[in-house]
């Protein structure tokens, strides 16, 4: 009986067809992506397309399998490829150009791609977290610049991660980069080791970073009152929280060139089976109610001017005025060879 | 050793192509797709390069990695092995209150995704962990004596929590079904403590001690999750390279080049194994476990079960206490918001749907793969398969293999009617199964192969049909065997084993998914709601376990 039905099971599993609906369009994106039910849903009424999401991993494992498949497309419009892996999809012609009308409500400074071939979605900025009760019993002045980190007064304090292994870890070594360089004495290697002789411990991915050593995020065992996070992380541990506190228990330091920021973008995938519906969908994801629900989901900016941004960000958080950027044709050309560098001169 | 030829004997023909299903389901959905993604990594444009071979083999760093590999998977299994085998003693040979209970839930471990473990050691023995606080507060010290961060020890500890399972139930499961009587015969002609170990207990036990060897030697050779978030960026294996150079740098060849060393290297050490595993046929028996009878054996089933409770499930317990754990004291609100969904977000999933995924996932996951699985024991068991020597270790190849590179293979192959299985659902369940088969096959075979033929050839003697053979004197010898992999197929799908993480997958959420999601996230809530869905999880794989020990006594019968 069991052998049957699990011959059946098997045979049911080999021959089940994919069931054609008509208007369906696949959205390709990591596992962060996320939007609300009922912005969504308008969406769908008003253009009759039903969005079908298909996730895989991170954002690296979801571009690198489009690539991989770029002849039979996973699906018809991708989103999640940020700057630091850009260069990565344009060079694979994973894209088919498409100019939104609403890219004028988008400030320059986020359009990467002069073909259009990517469309901004939104931004956020990998800073330095602190946890305030450290700083405020200890009578410690918050660090301003990198250089600061160096600093025995900040000894033992900090938590990064791996830039071979998280984003925000590459992000971070991208902002020293911009910040030393690679040239001279002072390159950003010697400004490593610097770090490495005050101590600063390097973990493999963010959640082991913010929730098991960092020592401000709520209920947390950690130890250490700096780590490398987001700019937005205070506003959503706050919202986050339990009871809504007084005051914020953890804050985010948006001092010039401490931060590297991170834009994420959407594209129409070449040789998708349903272009337009894809093209709407890009349209859908630049205006206002979808904008306005990236910081809440996504826990990023949105790059529409027009869109208001939510109280809670603007309370407990604040966006750096200079954060630092790296040509994304840099990075893809020379991101084996920092991370290996960085490898050699910290982990060795 | 025994004669044993099957040929022409009870196993009928028409069945044998059967046999054959689970070749064709490894050719389908492990050789195909993995066999496509490295010609296009190693032969991107039709001509052959191995130039990232090179770069591989000659390379310090990879040799070093290569060596830490080795010698961290040697230290977890010698250490998992020699902490297990007193526990399998004591299941296999007493009964005591609690048993089942305490076996079925020992394989708890094993289904836990590692950030939870990593948290649950960390409120454990982390700086500010249970036992710190207590000896430091004790003993009034400066700073907290336990200090196992980013240590091989830590790593140890963990991979020995993770497999202690695997080696405890399939060298009980083994031993419980062998006949005490040589074992009382040299102990009557004065055979004790080492003697009987090395000459009489060993010797039976090898095909089984060697089985969860090999299991627990593969499954911590390709430690991915434990190496990168308990070992921390300065220990690295040869998976966690390729998920580097696969992900990070989307360096093909030399991800392509790193797993197939990794293959090969798996590959000879099976086939190193399956020379040694072929065994005497030794006398089998239904029952043989029994109270303990004085002092000294009551101690020893005590200890171990303390020893148990101490790895196994003081860890457990301090993420159940973590779930119920708020700023403001015990709470339920992580369990409470849940099912909340204040964001109105297409992320959030009814935690009970989650749990239906999870367990229909694991539902199918366990039957195919106790089908194939027992099918591919057969295949091998059977003495004139002469290729069965070098089948053995293909059966455990997709262990070996590192699923970021799997994952890829699905892409570029499951693409197409009638396979396109790519963004579909189903490939879950068949990802999962590749995992979960070779505990089957581990589990079934050497019960199996002990067999002694002569048995079934007298029953088709006297009479009975091929199917009353398979049903009233194969089955009931291999249902221990049976249930032990089920468990484990089970287990495997629950705990989403790596694999399913790197393919294309439509919005069927499962358990540990929704845990990563939360723990992506900063926020108490987040993190207390993450640990309360752990929770969740290993109650509702404490219950599967229970039921598929019931089904054993209920339906196969106990013998």
């Amino acid at each position: 009986m069991l052998r049957r039905m699990a011959i059946f099971i098997l045979l049911f599993l080999i021959v089940m067809p994919v069931t054609a609906q008509e208007n369906v369009l696949t959205l390709v994106t990591h596992d962060s992506f996320n939007v609300n039910e009922d912005v969504l849903a308008q969406f769908e009424d008003e253009t009759g397309i039903t969005v079908q999401i298909l996730r895989s991993g991170d954002a690296g494992t979801m571009l690198n399998q489009s690539i991989l498949s770029k002849e039979n497309p996973l699906g018809d419009v991708m989103f999640g490829v940020d700057n630091t892996f850009l260069s990565r999809a344009l060079d694979n012609d994973l894209f088919a150009p498409y100019e939104s009308p609403l890219l004028e409500n988008v400030p320059d400074e986020f359009k990467l791609d002069a073909e259009n071939r990517v469309t901004p979605i939104d931004y956020g900025d990998v800073c330095l977290n602190y946890d305030v009760s450290y700083f405020e019993e200890n009578n410690l002045a918050l660090p301003e610049s990198l250089e600061d980190l160096t600093d025995p007064a900040y000894k033992s304090l900090l938590v990064v991660e791996n830039p071979a292994t998280s984003s925000p870890g590459l992000a971070f070594l991208l902002a020293t980069i911009q910040a030393f360089g690679e040239e001279g004495e002072n390159n950003y290697l010697s400004y490593w080791a610097s770090l490495v002789e005050n101590d600063v411990l390097v973990v493999d991915d963010w959640s082991t970073a913010y929730y098991a050593e960092f020592s401000g995020s709520t209920g947390s065992e950690g130890t250490r009152p700096l780590v490398v996070s987001y700019a937005s992380s205070p506003p959503v541990e706050v919202y986050f929280m339990e009871t809504p506190p007084e005051s914020a228990p953890t804050g985010s330091i948006v001092a010039d060139n401490t931060c590297f920021r991170q834009i994420e973008f959407a594209g129409v995938l070449a040789n998708a089976k349903n272009p337009e519906a894809a093209q709407k969908f890009i349209d859908f994801m630049l205006d206002v109610p979808f904008q306005e629900d990236v910081p809440l989901q996504m826990f990023v900016y949105p790059v529409n001017s027009e869109a208001a941004i939510p109280e809670i960000f603007t309370t407990y958080s604040a966006i750096p005025e200079k954060s630092a950027t790296v040509d994304p044709a840099e990075i893809n050309a020379k991101r084996e060879e920092w991370i290996q560098a960085w490898t050699e001169t910290v982990l060795r | 050793m025994l004669p044993r030829d099957r040929k022409g004997g009870s196993q009928a023909r028409p069945y044998r192509f059967l046999l054959l299903i689970p070749l064709v389901f490894l050719a389908l959905f492990f050789f195909y797709p993995l066999l496509t993604i490295f010609s296009i990594s190693l032969a991107p444009e039709g001509q052959l390069d191995l130039s990232a071979f090179a770069t591989v083999i000659t390379s310090y760093y990879y040799r070093d990695t290569l060596g830490f590999t080795i010698v961290q998977a040697v230290l977890s299994t010698v250490l998992t092995l020699g902490l297990a085998l007193p526990g399998a003693y004591i299941f296999a040979r007493y009964d005591f209150p609690g048993k089942v209970l305490l076996s079925s839930l020992s394989t708890l471990a094993f289904v836990l995704p590692t950030v939870v473990v990593a948290a649950a050691f960390s409120a454990l023995i982390g700086p500010r962990g249970v036992i710190n606080d207590a000896l430091t507060a004790v003993f009034d010290l400066q700073s907290p004596p336990i200090q196992l961060e980013r240590t091989l020890a830590i790593i140890l500890i963990v991979h020995v929590f993770y497999n202690y399972a695997v080696a405890l139930r399939i060298i009980g499961g083994f031993w419980a079904t062998q006949s005490p009587r040589m074992e009382e015969a040299a102990r009557v002609l004065g055979a004790h403590g080492w003697r009987l170990w090395w000459h009489i207990r060993l010797p039976i036990l090898r095909p089984a001690i060697l089985a969860a060897a090999v299991l627990v030697f593969i499954f911590t050779f390709t430690s991915f999750g434990v190496i990168l978030i308990l070992g921390g960026p300065r220990f690295a294996t040869l998976e966690v390279e390729i998920f580097r150079q696969a992900t990070s740098l989307f360096n093909l060849p030399v991800a392509a080049a790193l797993s197939l060393v990794q293959i090969i290297l798996m590959f000879a050490l099976m086939l190193v194994y399956t020379r040694l595993q072929r065994q005497p046929a030794t006398e089998l028996q239904g029952r043989v476990a029994r109270r303990p009878r004085n002092m000294r054996e009551w101690m020893m089933v005590i200890a171990n079960v303390i020893l148990m409770v101490i790895l196994l499930f003081a860890p457990l317990l301090a993420l159940v206490l973590r779930s119920f754990m708020s700023e403001d004291g015990l709470t339920t609100q992580f369990y409470r918001l849940l099912s909340t969904n204040p964001r109105g977000s297409v992320l959030f999933v009814p935690p009970i749907q989650a749990i239906t995924n999870s367990f229909l996932f694991a539902l199918v996951t366990t039957l195919i793969a106790v089908l194939l699985g027992s099918m591919a024991a057969y295949l091998l068991a059977r003495r004139e398969s002469r290729f069965a020597r070098w089948l053995d270790p293909v059966f455990m190849l997709p262990l070996a293999t590192s699923a970021v590179t799997l994952g890829f293979g699905y892409i570029i192959t499951l693409d197409e009617p009638p396979l396109n299985l790519r963004a579909s659902p189903l490939l879950i369940p068949i990802a999962h199964t590749l995992v979960a088969m070779p505990f089957v096959v581990r589990s079934v075979l050497p019960a199996l192969r002990a067999i002694a033929p002569g048995i079934q050839e007298s029953a088709s003697v006297l009479g009975a049909s091929s199917w009353q053979v398979w049903r009233l004197i194969d089955l009931p010898l291999i249902s221990r065997g049976l249930i032990v992999g089920a468990t484990f197929a089970f287990t495997v799908s629950m705990g989403e084993f790596g694999a399913s993480s790197f393919i294309a997958r439509p919005d069927t959420p499962t358990m540990p998914l929704v845990i990563y999601r939360l723990l992506g996230q900063p926020g108490a809530t987040n993190y207390g709601q993450a640990m309360a869905m752990s929770v969740l999880l290993m109650a509702v794989c404490a219950v599967s376990f229970i039921l598929i020990e019931r089904l054993r006594s209920a339906g196969i019968g106990e013998f």
